[in-house]
């Protein structure tokens, strides 16, 4: 296995370019946290036409809701949560906030992929389940927006290597989708696979 | 209307009058074992509990067993099993890395193994996700909770457990008009059974939703047969990809009514690691099934790859002559499952 690629933010058009799914790669900078009730706020503020509390240009967004930190760590357990989930939000955050990646793990929709295509965006998978290992890679955490919301606050993170695997890259190809695709020996039933469309 | 007053007065009655009932104590050899006192032996004559609340000098089999001690003993659970993964289930996740033949599969079943070492040395939890809290009770007739309600005691244990182990709080009070977080992990989902004897058997589950919101259910009608059964377990499974965090394990409720059917597959689940179906045939049919699974591709965190299934379990219940309802409870490899009994 080829070495990870690094990856430093703000993301730039050259970096996120270079970027093929499937890709092992090691983020340093920062990263912002938002899942759901997060982003639905992110959304009203966006409707109403109010500035967002966090400057995303060039940004990732990290899916993830940690557990409480104890006395003397930075944060909880930090794993990423399932992105799918975002889905609907992700169109109006990468149009209207200059937003680059976002981090979570599981399939994306096609619409989803579709508006990252459009607007030059990727996405990452970190590994789900590994969250005491993932908060080993996270060197600063504050929150900076909706502390009401405890876990699902929007956080601002420093990181150092922390390691994902590119899932979606510029030209809309899927890791998870390759790599299925690859290992599958099943032969999926014609009803089977019509019902699997759904989930797009 | 009668009758039940008359039935509650005499359990109430017959609690006053025990003198010598067996408590349950934190013994020397730890909070989660109970010890037993005298009264075992007069389970050897059992007197009807009318006659023996009445009869002078006879005594009734009740045990009494404090609140306190089942809140204790959950918070206990609720704290341990978010850092220490069960062995027998880090066994199955080793037997996977020899199994997967994907480069990265192997890769992802390592760094699970690593993250569950780093979890239990440094008391954080294996996943940020602890889930809402399943508790299932099987409370032996001849046991009294004495202080409280025993859903009030297993709540009151969640949430100790919960502070005290900085675990994440992920319960909303209300699912779809007021997402408000009750920030005390409560309430737990609570499934009893009321069983012979004094003994009260807990099992808790920290239940992730990454996993969940992929499950499924199907009233599937009765010509549909194994095959209707397979088919649904495959489309589910293929459906979740890397959403439900494979390996997974696979919990199939087949059977019962439809409400029935989910606490079936959920039970699969709970199970213990290893533990297959009682009946050989249903036994065979999990073994099939996992070897299904295991070719649909998804591999470790969806990454590709053959072991995406690291069991799959089949529990079962008589239904009824037009019905074959199936569930498919899926369980990701953060898999946090343990029991006591008190």
């Amino acid at each position: 296995m080829s070495a990870p690629v690094q990856v430093r933010t703000p993301l730039e058009e050259a970096q996120l370019k270079g970027l093929k799914a499937g890709d092992l790669c090691e983020i340093t900078g920062v990263l912002f946290t938002a899942r759901d009730a997060a982003h639905k706020r992110f959304l009203e503020a966006i409707r109403k036409g109010e500035p967002l509390p966090v400057d995303l240009r060039g940004q990732i967004l990290y899916y993830v809701g940690p557990t409480p930190a104890k006395a003397g760590q930075v944060i909880g357990s930090a794993g990423p949560t399932t992105a799918v989930r975002m889905d609907s939000y992700l169109e109006t955050m990468l149009a209207r906030t200059g937003l680059k990646a976002t981090i979570g793990k599981g399939h994306r929709t096609r619409g989803a992929v579709e508006a990252m295509k459009r607007h030059g965006a990727v996405y990452f998978a970190a590994l789900g389940g590994a969250g005491a290992l993932l908060s080993k890679h996270i060197k600063k955490a504050e929150v900076v927006a909706y502390e009401d919301l405890g876990t699902e606050a929007c956080r601002r993170l420093e990181v150092e290597r922390f390691p994902v695997y590119c899932i979606n890259d510029l030209a809309g190809n899927d890791f998870y989708r390759q790599s299925k695709a690859k290992w599958q020996t099943w032969k999926k039933p014609k009803a089977v696979e019509a019902a699997g469309e759904g989930l797009d | 209307m009668v009758s039940v007053k008359r039935a509650s007065s005499t359990v109430s009655k017959r609690v006053k009058r025990v003198a010598k009932v067996t408590r349950t104590r934190r013994g020397a050899s730890g909070p989660l074992r109970a010890r037993r006192g005298t009264a075992r032996g007069a389970r050897a004559v059992r007197v009807p509990r009318r006659a023996a609340a009445g009869a002078e000098g006879a005594r009734p089999n009740l045990r009494l067993v404090p609140a306190k001690l089942v809140a204790d003993t959950v918070a206990a659970l609720c704290k341990r099993m978010a850092v220490d993964l069960s062995p027998g289930y880090l066994d199955a996740m080793r037997r996977a890395v020899t199994e997967e033949r994907s480069e990265t599969g192997i890769v992802v079943l390592n760094t699970l193994l690593q993250n569950a070492e780093l979890a239990k040395s440094e008391g954080l939890p294996t996943c940020q996700d602890t889930g809402v809290t399943i508790v299932h009770v099987k409370a032996g007739a001849d046991v009294h909770i004495e202080g409280a309600s025993l859903e009030e005691a297993v709540n009151a244990g969640v949430r100790r457990g919960y502070e005290e182990g900085y675990l994440r709080m992920s319960v909303v009070g209300d699912p779809l008009l007021q997402r408000v977080n009750t920030k005390t992990n409560t309430p737990a989902v609570m499934h009893y059974e009321v069983v012979p004897g004094d003994r009260i058997w807990i099992r808790v589950m920290e239940k992730g939703t990454g996993a969940e919101n992929m499950s499924q259910l199907k009233m599937l009608t009765p010509a549909g047969g194994v095959e209707g059964v397979k088919d649904f377990v495959m489309k589910v499974v293929d459906e979740a990809g890397p959403n439900a965090c494979p390996p997974l394990i696979v919990g199939v409720g087949i059977g019962g009514t439809f409400d029935q059917v989910g606490w079936l597959a959920k039970k699969a689940v709970m199970r213990v690691m290893g533990a297959r179906n009682a009946d050989p045939r249903y036994a065979a049919l999990e073994e099939e099934l996992r070897k299904m699974v295991n070719t649909i591709g998804s591999g470790p965190q969806g990454l590709g790859g053959v072991v995406t299934a690291l069991e799959v379990r089949v529990e079962v219940a008589p239904c009824h002559i037009g019905a074959l309802p199936v569930a498919v409870n899926l369980e990701c490899h953060a898999h946090r499952v343990q029991e006591v009994t008190l």
